[in-house]
């Protein structure tokens, strides 16, 4: 069966094409969100802010040049309205920490038993990255973006792409140590 | 290891996450594949970055999914938006690829043709462009043929998928036709078969007529 390409809906968007807006929106949404949600952690605003995204993608797709996969675009859009949704929240921010500090202290029989397994230690190790680290680790494992799209997304040199994602796995690895789990590595 | 060597390692260790997610280049992959193949502690790490990249896929998945409530609050705010125009500036290229869109699995099948027969098209839509503004600048005798593309007699054409480039050149040449527009929607051109306007009848037979070459697909008249 065919399917047609992003590109080809972002040019009937642009047209006007709402049957189109919709498949777009049918194939992005999930992804987009979860990569909102991870930034904004919650999910009330995670889900205003992919319908802000989505209008956008409506409203500048006749600007689209594609030079970046159209997810890419999105991202980079997603990104702007959730880091811009996070300065004019504070509160939620304050909630952000308040939650990290939770788990942080969160050495209680379920952790304890989270103990044993260590997919799900470091699941949360990964959960404990700060939000520059987690933009970055979730870009290249669940996104699948290359160097240069995270470069693109982010909007930081290649070569910033590589340390910081370097620095954010060798924090994941002093997380686990906390967590009794000696990777042996870096 | 001396200090060359080290930065190798180190450049080539910075690699293994998008080695793991396979976005590498296939140059860059090929580099990390031959560095892991020597290297039984390079490998070793690659082992944690597998465990990394499967565990932050799981973690993804667990975030659930947007309720619908997302989707009628965009179309809502799509819906209050300024009706929009179409636009013209979309470049070739993606035309093309809507035009390949439109078509079925089978008739992809013919595509070099389809790509060869879209390019020719075009550069007839540009000629009669080209035609249009020359002639807005001109002048024309009251008994002259117009070269206006928008005067004359028209027909829709969907060209057969079996149809090559060569075939259409020949069909329109032979019957004196002249693409006026498209792709349109659904794979339709409108042809000019006329250089003035002709009686229903008229147009009639001549649609009749194309009709019976293997060439068109399907044929309608138009305005």
């Amino acid at each position: 069966m065919q399917t047609t390409s992003d590109e080809v809906l972002i040019a009937r968007i642009a047209g006007g094409d709402r049957l189109a807006m919709q498949v777009l929106f049918a194939r992005h949404q999930v992804r987009v969100y979860r990569f909102v949600l991870r930034l904004v952690r919650n999910e009330a605003t995670a889900e205003d802010l992919i319908s802000d995204v989505f209008l956008d993608v409506w409203r500048q797709a006749g600007k689209f040049e594609g030079r970046s996969a159209v997810s890419t675009w999105m991202l980079s859009i997603a990104r702007f309205k959730a880091l811009s949704a996070l300065r004019r929240k504070p509160e939620q921010e304050l909630d952000d920490k308040t939650a990290e500090q939770i788990e942080d202290h969160a050495d209680n029989p379920e952790v304890a038993l989270a103990k044993k397994d260590k997919a799900a230690v470091l699941r949360q190790a990964l959960s404990k990255l700060s939000a520059e680290h987690r933009e970055i680790v979730d870009l290249v494992y669940y996104h699948e973006k290359s160097v240069e799209e995270v470069a693109g997304i982010v909007g930081i040199p290649e070569a910033t792409v590589k340390t910081r994602m370097f620095y954010a796995r060798k924090k994941l690895s002093e997380l686990l140590k906390e967590q009794g789990i000696d990777r042996g590595w870096p | 290891m001396n200090t060359t060597n080290k930065e190798a390692h180190s450049d080539i260790e910075e690699l293994l996450p998008w080695h793991a997610a396979g976005t590498l280049s296939r140059r860059d992959a090929q580099r990390v594949e031959a560095a892991l193949a020597r290297d039984p502690e390079l490998a070793r790490r690659y082992a944690l970055v597998r465990e990394e990249l499967d565990e932050t896929i799981l973690l993804n998945e667990t975030l659930g999914a947007p309720s619908g409530r997302a989707m009628e609050k965009l179309f809502a705010k799509i819906d209050a938006e300024p009706l929009r125009k179409p636009v013209l500036s979309l470049n070739f290229g993606v035309r093309v690829a809507g035009f390949f869109a439109s078509l079925s699995p089978r008739t992809l099948a013919w595509s070099a043709s389809a790509a060869a027969l879209a390019i020719l098209l075009q550069a007839g839509l540009i000629a009669n462009i080209v035609l249009k503004e020359q002639s807005a600048g001109g002048y024309e005798t009251a008994s002259a043929p117009s070269t206006d593309p928008g005067v004359g007699a028209f027909t829709l054409i969907r060209f057969a998928p079996q149809a090559s480039s060569d075939d259409i050149t020949k069909f329109l040449e032979a019957n004196k036709l002249q693409v006026a527009a498209g792709p349109m929607s659904g794979g339709l051109y409108k042809v000019r078969v006329a250089v003035t306007g002709l009686p229903k009848a008229e147009l009639a037979r001549i649609v009749k007529k194309l009709q019976e070459d293997k060439v068109v697909g399907f044929i309608a008249t138009t305005e």
